[in-house]
């Protein structure tokens, strides 16, 4: 367990950075200091709110910010529908597992051998990367009031986090083609349909899960 | 921003993690739902790679980024613990966009 929580520990601190580029960013995208704090304490999942504020950093509407966003969210129904037969506990305690079942705690906790395992990993880093997200994001939003975030290369932060976290998801054969037919449609729609627009139609790649995996692949 | 945003965002990310603890309870999807909802993460995150690493607002647009992702890419590549992999995507960036590009 003691493993569990320092790597707990590594990947807040990680995700803390992330918090202040988040931060950073959304300060830059007009929302005020208090509206980026509350964003990350309600909110708490990454790819959102990264992809709310650049879409409204960008131009876009309140509308596509949010669609675009919930789009982004739905994964986390996924982990929950996970989770959510592993972890015990009363109503209190599972509205509040809800809150952090994200990609870090949910894979954190599946990859545990054992079920009292699974659920000390997932309190532990659901509840290090929820610390250290909100600290990084208050810092990152005092910082961004003040500076350029593109002076530091900050723009690039967001897209090399994503890299990062779509790479273990790589290594399944269908994760490959969905992530690519996902790039793929991204890139084709960015130029002709609305801002948000892209990310959303992007989730059709997911349709690759609908035929049956032969065995032997 | 508005704070519509913010709070409407708020409520329907929780929705989704809600689902699984509440509403489904034990319940299982049917197989093809449970493979497609798998597959989210991986086509959602790469696309917002290529979005935000190629486009400017409606517009395609290469500029200092790339090399930083890129660069940030191969750090993925050699396991490079996150915390790096963001520090050398920015680093790199600001460097070749003072140097002009």
């Amino acid at each position: 367990m003691r493993r569990v929580a320092t790597a707990s520990a590594v990947l807040g601190a990680a995700v803390g950075v992330f918090g202040v580029s988040f931060g950073v960013g959304a300060v830059g995208a007009g929302a005020s200091v208090a509206q980026a704090c509350v964003m990350s304490l309600l909110v708490f999942t990454g790819a959102s709110q990264f992809s709310a504020v650049s879409v409204i950093g960008a131009g876009g509407t309140t509308a596509a910010a949010l669609a675009g966003a919930l789009v982004l969210a739905a994964r986390n129904g996924a982990y929950s529908l996970t989770m959510g037969r592993r972890l015990r506990g009363g109503l209190a305690k599972r509205l509040i597992a809800a809150q952090l079942t994200i990609d870090e705690s949910t894979a954190m906790a599946v990859t545990q051998s054992g079920p009292e395992a699974q659920r000390a990993a997932f309190w532990i880093t659901g509840l290090s990367v929820y610390v250290f997200w909100n600290t990084g994001t208050l810092l990152g939003a005092l910082i961004g009031s003040a500076v350029d975030p593109r002076t530091f290369g900050l723009d690039a932060a967001f897209p090399a986090g994503f890299v990062a976290m779509v790479w273990p998801l790589l290594r399944d054969r269908r994760g490959r083609i969905a992530a690519a037919l996902g790039a793929g449609i991204c890139l084709v729609l960015v130029p002709i349909t609305p801002i948000g627009v892209p990310i959303l139609c992007a989730s059709l790649a997911i349709l690759v899960g609908v035929p049956r995996e032969r065995v032997g692949t | 921003m508005s704070w519509g945003l913010v709070f409407a965002l708020a409520a329907g990310a929780y929705g989704f993690k809600l689902v699984g603890f509440l509403a489904l309870g034990q319940r299982q999807l049917p197989a093809v739902a449970e493979r497609c909802l798998a597959l989210i993460p991986a086509a959602l995150i790469a696309a917002l790679v290529v979005k935000d690493t190629f486009s400017a607002g409606q517009h395609l647009h290469l500029d200092a980024r790339v090399v930083g992702v890129a660069v940030a890419t191969v750090a993925v590549w050699r396991r490079a613990p996150f915390v790096v992999v963001i520090v050398i995507a920015a680093a790199v960036t600001a460097l070749v966009r003072a140097a002009g590009g």
